[in-house]
């Protein structure tokens, strides 16, 4: 059964490997949803975060050559235990000023923000899970979505998980 | 035979002359750290990225570098250097179009786990990304096809770059790792300290197994009625073999050589069975077939030994043996898991194994088979055959040559009848099935082995690929035996459009191929051309004795087709077996 799977891995802050893993999923048949990296809490060793789909067997593939690679340090499938994981979405939205009101009350309600705005548009910044960006993006969509920017997902588990 | 391997020193006599701390330039670190990991050749092509590099060979005499034809020969010499001895093979070549041109051999050595460090030059470092005149990204071309890379960026990195690639190509699932030197970094001028030592975290092949998983597989033995030993590649690579005959004759369990685990286990032993898969023996293919314990021991369930997976094995239960975590239900659904290095695993196993009682019928039943269906072939006193070129080859070389193939009918009539007793002694491209490789890695198998027999059994189509390397065979006086079975045909792809795409022979015609008598000559090679028997065995006969290289072109049957085969989308019982069925 093919089901979503958060992945952290740890890697050496190389140039290139990057490259190497997100090549080895494109080489391999395996599906990235979204890619995130960025430094951890060790100098010298980034965090990517990769949210990809597949069944247990593909997943168990994906950690075992994940692993072959030598600036792989660790590979943890955080989506199996309980997790935080965050993505951040920036929408600019066609806001003329009779529907602002409308928009803030959809932004209020999101605990989002609104972090510019021009005569026609507003940009929204929404931090949640993928649903909860999703949802907002279905929302404002009636208003005219100019532009869309997202993140990708960054996560963590939970408490001592890990 | 080369000029200068007398001039060899110790380990020992090495260090201390070249292991001093000293300010030196990037190239004469490189030539140094290459000396003190114990390199005794490399195989290179020069050009302007790497010219301070063989600017500093000059005078180094303890340096023994091979000028090869084309890298494609270089990197194929250092292959079959490393298969045959298990030492790290190595070549160097300049940036862009030598790099690229070493991409063929760098997959056929990744897809079959040999190690070399493959070093190339680059532009400096200034102008990379700059589109610079023989530019290329040669770790991002080689990215899926190394087990690492590297792009030095600093002169004072390369003692530790060198010592890790060393460590990190023969450990482990072994390969090929490559360092790429930018030009200014290989004339940069930085303190040299040997580097001893290897810290790599997240780095560390599990070599001993899991004990529980061992017993498990010893308890699946003792109630096993068919069991089959698979020995792969791999335990040839951990030098294995003496643990494979053990672990067998105290189990008493058949086993099966796959076409890279050739010679870990000798084949005239009763309980061998030949190599299964596309070309293998019906008694291995049946016996895989029919099998309640399947014991996968370094081998890595290729498509060609499996045929169609869905029915493959279908009543076994499977223990498999990897150094690779990541091979280990790639392919096929295991029960047994077992990671750690082939000799380590059957060290801890012997101890613990009982013989495999329950299966003296099994065992009948194919000393049975294996009497019944042999390899056979029709032979003819009108034509040669190939089949009986490569036995004649056997018993003039008393089965002790190395024998280097390349791909191709040959190949297979190679693996057939030429029957293998010693590990490392066989060279072949099993994974990515490169035509080219078999002449040029028996160049480095000879370099590698100055004492023994080297025979590179070839096509006349794949001769062609890497001829040009006949020169360097002449000028080294290095005496490798060449036999060439020339059937004036693409063979294999022949056999297919006769068996598949209905006697469609598109572009399999090889007229013009040049005349190979003439040709080896022309580079001061020794050569003969037979067309019967007599000829043959002459020919072959005054090559072997002959002190040099030699050529030998055996004119074989065109039509001749490899049996027993397994077409595309059977499983491995379905054999054809030609017309001496
Ligand atoms: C570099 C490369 N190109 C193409 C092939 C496909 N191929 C496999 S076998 C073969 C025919 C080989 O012919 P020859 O060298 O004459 O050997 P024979 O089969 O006749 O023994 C070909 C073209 C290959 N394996 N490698």
């Amino acid at each position: 059964m093919s089901t979503r799977h958060t992945i952290a891995i740890l890697v050496n802050d190389q140039p290139g490997v990057l490259q190497r893993v997100s090549g080895l999923f494109g080489r391999r048949g395996f599906n990235i949803e979204s890619i995130t990296v960025g430094t951890s809490e060790e100098p010298g060793l980034s965090r990517m975060v990769i949210v990809t789909k597949g069944d247990d067997h593909t997943l168990e593939q994906i950690e075992k050559q994940l692993y072959k690679i030598i600036d792989v340090i660790k590979v943890v499938d955080i989506g199996s235990s309980p997790m935080v994981a965050r993505e951040l979405g920036l929408i600019k939205v066609g806001a003329d000023p009779a529907a602002r009101p409308e928009i803030l009350g959809i932004v209020d309600t999101f605990r989002a923000a609104v972090v510019d705005i021009s005569p026609n548009s507003l940009i929204v910044q929404v931090v949640g899970d993928t649903d909860k960006i999703d949802a907002m993006i279905e929302l404002l969509k009636p208003y005219g979505i100019r532009e869309l920017s997202r993140t990708g997902v960054t996560a963590m588990a939970r408490g001592s998980a890990r | 035979m080369v000029a200068n391997s007398a001039t060899l020193k110790s380990k020992e006599q090495l260090i201390e002359k070249w292991g001093k701390q000293e300010v030196i330039s990037g190239s004469e670190m490189l030539l140094r750290s290459l000396l003190l990991e114990g390199v005794d050749c490399v195989f290179g092509y020069p050009g302007g990225a790497v010219l301070y590099i063989y600017d500093a060979m000059y005078g180094f005499e303890d340096f023994n570098h091979l000028l090869t034809r084309h890298e494609q020969g270089a990197i194929h010499a250092a292959d079959g250097y490393a298969r045959s001895t298990g030492k790290v093979g190595v070549c160097i070549a300049t940036s862009g179009p030598g790099a690229t041109n070493l991409v063929t051999g760098i997959a056929t050595a990744y897809m079959d786990s040999v190690p070399l460090v493959v070093i190339t030059g680059n532009v400096a470092t200034t102008l990379i990304g700059t589109d610079a005149f023989q530019e290329a990204d040669i770790v991002g071309i080689t990215m899926p096809i190394t087990k690492h890379s590297y792009l030095v960026r600093k002169a004072e990195d390369l003692p530790r770059i060198i010592h890790e690639a060393f460590h990190i190509a023969n450990s482990g699932r072994k390969g090929p790792v490559l360092i790429d030197i930018p030009k200014d970094v290989s004339n940069e001028k930085a303190l040299f300290k040997p580097h001893t030592e290897v810290k790599l975290r997240g780095y560390n092949p599990t070599v001993q197994p899991n004990k529980q998983q061992v017993d498990k597989m010893l308890r699946a033995i003792e109630q096993a009625e068919r069991p089959v030993l698979l020995i792969g590649g791999g335990a040839v690579y951990s030098g294995a073999h003496e643990e494979v005959l053990a672990f067998a004759e105290k189990t008493g369990i058949p086993v099966t050589t796959t076409l890279l685990g050739l010679g870990a286990f000798p084949s005239g032993h009763e309980l061998h069975m030949g190599f299964p898969g596309m070309h293998g023996t019906w008694t291995a293919n049946m016996a895989i077939q029919e099998s309640d314990l399947l014991v996968n021991i370094g081998a890595r369930f290729d498509d060609r030994v499996t045929g169609k997976l869905n029915g493959f094995a279908p009543n076994a239960k499977i223990v498999h043996v990897d150094i690779d975590p990541a091979e280990i239900g790639k392919n096929v659904p295991t029960d047994i898991p077992i990671v750690g290095d082939v000799k380590a695993v059957l060290q801890q196993a012997i101890a613990g194994a009982k013989y495999a009682s329950k299966a003296d019928a099994w065992r009948a039943l194919i000393a049975e088979r294996k009497a019944a269906k042999p390899f056979a072939y029709k032979d003819s006193d009108e034509e040669l055959k190939p089949q009986w070129v490569v036995s004649m080859i056997h018993e003039t070389t008393h089965g002790d040559a190395i024998v280097t193939t390349d791909v191709g009918q040959h190949q297979m009539w190679a693996a057939q009848y030429y029957p293998f007793n010693k590990p490392r002694s066989w060279v072949t491209s099993g994974g990515l099935g490169t035509m080219g490789f078999g002449f040029p890695s028996a160049i480095g198998a000879q370099m590698g082995n100055p004492d023994r027999t080297v025979v590179s059994i070839n096509g006349d189509g794949g001769m062609q690929m890497c001829s040009q390397e006949l020169a360097i065979c002449a000028i080294n006086n290095i005496p490798v035996k060449v036999a060439i079975l020339n059937n004036q045909v693409l063979g294999m792809v022949r056999q297919w459009q006769e068996l598949i795409y209905d006697n469609r022979y598109s572009h399999i015609d090889l007229a013009g191929s040049p005349d190979f008598v003439k040709l080896a000559e022309a580079y001061g090679v020794k050569a003969f051309r037979a067309t019967n028997k007599d000829e043959a065995r002459s020919a072959w006969e005054a090559a072997l004795a002959h002190d040099g290289p030699a050529v030998v072109e055996f004119v074989v049957r065109k039509g001749e087709n490899v049996y027993p085969m397994v077409t595309q989308g059977s499983t491995i019982d379905q054999m054809l077996m030609g017309d001496d069925e």
